[in-house]
């Protein structure tokens, strides 16, 4: 399958967002406008007067992706141009789950046609990994530490999908790097239903998380693997597919040690307390998705 | 010489100002429009809904967006799609879209914005000045500044030309003042369709998004190549000085009506004291002017229309031989204790051969009402200027001593 | 280059920042165990790695950032990573 992503960019080795941004446009195909906002897949891909994109593509602002995409849906409609034209935003968790989460919420209660692509590395990474809505509990970051009173990010991951299926959104899924064909598959669903779908895309950051360049699909993986990050399609409120993991789930510290910013959790006194909350975490999800 | 205004009276009907506006803004043909409700703007985009309802504005989409923040971030798509667009804001709406108005500019993208000027917060208010949109002067857009709601309405199709010039593509804000020109009925001439199809050429623009010729727009530039965006947006708002004369030029053309170009003068030939403002407030000098000339007293008055790009050739030779020049502003730059017109008037004739005193009044904020008898006061103080010299350089205005 | 009214860019055109000579180490195939699964192909962020006529695959070095994914995730080892001799 032909990549729509130039090579060129200047992403980190490894970056899990050009492989998203990649694996994106192979399942929306040639025919599609990319609205960006801004973060670390907008600047890597686009130093003026370069960009790495063979598509057409648009960054305006940090928190209006999904507003600017809703004005070129209207546009495409009004000019009589839509056609199967799909219009696709990619943005990372900070844009998303954060600041973007007022124009998200508008264009999706207003039903437009397009589908926003949240690639979720956990943390603002542009701005050289502070913590956002979607860090997950006790991972360190600039702005949220492991200290000798701290054990790292207070607060569990906001569960967006889950605020996007009671948008009434038609389709909404989780995808993993890991399993490239499954997030091209849904991606390609998710373009080609009509109104607003969702796909938010697990992404984890050499950089940010602290693990080898090699490793970017292998940590992806084995969030998939120890229930962390469950896979699973919702269509128009019911749950229709889920990724079971049957006997090959694994213990969460598999995937806890080999980040850098869960390692206090493996040094600090009670860190084996906090790891069980997080084994915790992926029970209930285990529990709650029957994988 | 000024071309005299021809309104066709027996085409004019009674309707409010909004409506004025909405109907212009129809006859422009949009094809997205994207709007959030605030007072006092509410009715002109409740009129645009009501002509959606009914089926009148073809080929386009109406967004009923969530704020003004995404009602702007909308536009930047859909202008980037090819769309020409339209939006309709005011105070704190403005200021909401603050980061936007930078964006789109910058981006080159000819969206057209109705402002129904207001005070901004806090303390709330509702009325009107012009601190929402002098606030943004610096976001490059061009502002224009209408004095009736004949003007406004006409002032829709003008903005759509010159921005959408492929020497300019630069946004612009058509400013209307809250309440006194929104909110008000009077006779005006709709804007007629058949003129509109003749004055405004389809918006045609060389780079749109589109999959067959896949462009990318908004990419980021270092600082090897920063300094040359911002140069291109000012080479472009000074091309639309002449553009802006130009349209208004064409647009009596056609429609043969004419508020002037960049500014308008009214009996200032031989005025000795000329006053400056912008807006509504326009038509009430006007009236005190025609009293005191009947006293011999010679005032004129320049209104601006154009407050970005900012007329400093056209204000300069209205002025240049006047005795004193009073400058009226709805807005203050705190901190500074001087309105925006009455300090880039002065700072225009700076460095110029032109000696005239400029004196500034900082006036009918938050909709304090602007009486016929204070305009008199200052147009004495101005006259005590020309025998005196300066005493107060800017001040406010009608200030209620009791309550402080 | 001119500078387009708004800055727009044209399409693909960071192809002309090489970005291979960020490599460390650079991925080698052994075309005996190779089964031309197109896993590599597909995860590589750099696009860096292109189809053969013979359904084999061929490292870009000239984009190639030496991240090793490919190598990491290839099912039958058929990739190392060698350091790169300048």
């Amino acid at each position: 399958m032909k990549s729509l992503l130039a090579p060129g960019h200047r992403g980190c080795a490894g970056c899990c967002d050009a492989m998203a941004a990649k694996f994106t446009l192979m399942g929306a195909g040639e025919d599609c406008i990319v609205i960006n906002p801004t973060g670390c897949l907008e600047v890597m891909t686009t130093p003026f007067p370069e960009t790495a994109w063979d598509v057409p593509w648009v960054h305006s602002l940090f928190e209006n992706a999904a507003a600017v995409g809703a004005g070129v849906e209207a546009a495409l409609k009004a000019l009589g141009k839509k056609g199967n034209t799909k219009v696709v935003v990619m943005g990372g968790d900070g844009a998303t789950l954060d600041i973007g989460m007022r124009s998200i919420s508008g264009a999706f209660e207003r039903g437009h046609d397009f589908t926003y692509v949240c690639i979720d590395n956990e943390a603002y990474m542009n701005t050289g990994v502070q913590r956002s809505g979607a860090t997950p509990y006790n991972a360190s970051t600039t702005t949220s530490p492991s200290g000798k009173v701290s054990f790292g990010n207070p607060r569990p991951k906001k569960n967006m999908p889950a605020i996007m299926v009671a948008h009434g959104s038609p389709y909404v899924a989780t995808t993993s790097l890991a399993y490239p064909k499954d997030m091209i598959k849904k991606v390609q669903k998710a373009t080609e239903i009509e109104g607003p779908s969702y796909i938010h895309c697990h992404a984890p950051c050499t950089t940010g998380w602290g693990f080898d360049t090699s490793k970017t699909v292998e940590v992806a993986r084995m969030a998939v693997q120890t229930g962390l990050w469950p896979l699973y399609e919702v269509e128009n409120g019911d749950i229709t597919k889920v990724r079971k993991l049957g006997k090959s789930i694994k213990p969460v510290e598999d995937y806890l040690k080999m980040q850098r910013r869960f390692s206090h959790l493996f040094k600090m006194e009670g860190g084996e307390e906090e790891i069980a909350k997080i084994q915790a975490i992926a029970d209930k999800n285990i529990e709650v998705y029957g994988l | 010489m000024a071309p005299e205004n021809k309104l066709d009276k027996s085409k004019m009907v009674v309707v409010e100002g909004s409506y004025a506006v909405a109907h212009a803004v129809k006859t422009c043909r949009p094809n997205v429009i994207s709007a959030y409700p605030i007072t006092p703007q509410t009715h002109i985009v409740e009129d645009l809904s009501q002509f959606m309802a009914d089926g009148e504005i073809p080929n386009c989409e109406y967004i009923n967006v969530e704020s003004e923040f995404s009602a702007l971030s909308a536009l930047v798509g859909s202008s980037a799609a090819g769309a020409r667009c339209y939006s309709a804001t005011t105070s704190q709406g403005l200021e909401l879209m603050h980061e936007v108005l930078f964006n789109i500019s910058g981006m080159r993208l000819p969206v057209v914005m109705t402002i129904a000027n207001r005070a901004v917060s806090a303390p709330i208010s509702i009325w009107n000045d012009h601190q929402d949109a002098i606030s943004q002067r610096d976001t490059g857009w061009i502002q224009l500044y209408a004095e009736n709601t004949q003007e406004i309405s006409d002032m829709t199709a003008q903005a759509y030309k010159i921005s959408e010039d492929k020497d300019i593509l630069m946004p612009a804000m058509t400013c209307m003042d809250g309440f006194i020109l929104s909110h008000v009925y009077e006779p005006v001439v709709l804007l007629e369709q058949d003129l509109t199809d003749e004055f405004l050429p389809k918006y045609e623009p060389e780079n749109v998004l589109d999959p067959k010729n896949p462009l990318s727009f908004g990419a980021f530039a270092d600082p090897n190549y920063y300094t040359e965006f911002r140069y291109l947006q000012e080479q472009a708002m000074q091309k639309a000085l002449k553009k802006i004369e130009d349209v208004a030029n064409e647009f009596y053309d056609v429609y043969g009506r004419y508020y002037g170009g960049l500014i308008d003068e009214y009996r200032t030939d031989d005025a000795d004291i000329i006053i400056m403002a912008m807006g509504s407030i326009v038509g009430t000098i006007k009236d005190v002017i025609d009293k005191l000339r009947n006293r011999n007293v010679k005032v004129g008055v320049l209104k601006v229309r154009s407050f970005r790009p900012f007329p400093v050739e056209a204000i300069k030779n209205v002025v240049k031989d006047a005795k004193v020049v009073v400058v009226l502003d709805k807005n203050i730059s705190l901190g500074l204790n001087e309105g925006a017109l009455f300090t880039e008037t002065k700072s225009s004739l700076y460095n110029t051969d032109v000696r005239v005193p400029v004196v500034g009044y900082m006036i009918g904020h938050g909709g304090r009402d602007i009486k016929i008898d204070t305009i008199e006061k200052i147009i004495d103080e101005a006259t005590e200027v020309m025998k005196t010299g300066i005493k107060i350089e800017s001040q406010f205005t009608d200030v209620k001593e009791e309550l402080i | 280059m001119k500078i387009l009214p708004g800055g727009v860019c044209e399409a693909g055109t960071t192809r002309v920042n090489k970005t291979g000579g960020w490599r460390t180490f650079k991925p080698v195939y052994d075309y005996d165990k190779c089964i031309k699964c197109k896993l590599c192909e597909l995860l590589c962020p750099d696009s860096a790695v292109n189809p053969r006529d013979d359904g084999y695959f061929e490292f870009d070095y000239e984009f190639c950032k030496g991240c090793g994914i490919c190598a990491n995730e290839c099912p039958k080892s058929a990739i190392t990573m060698v350091l790169e001799e300048k």
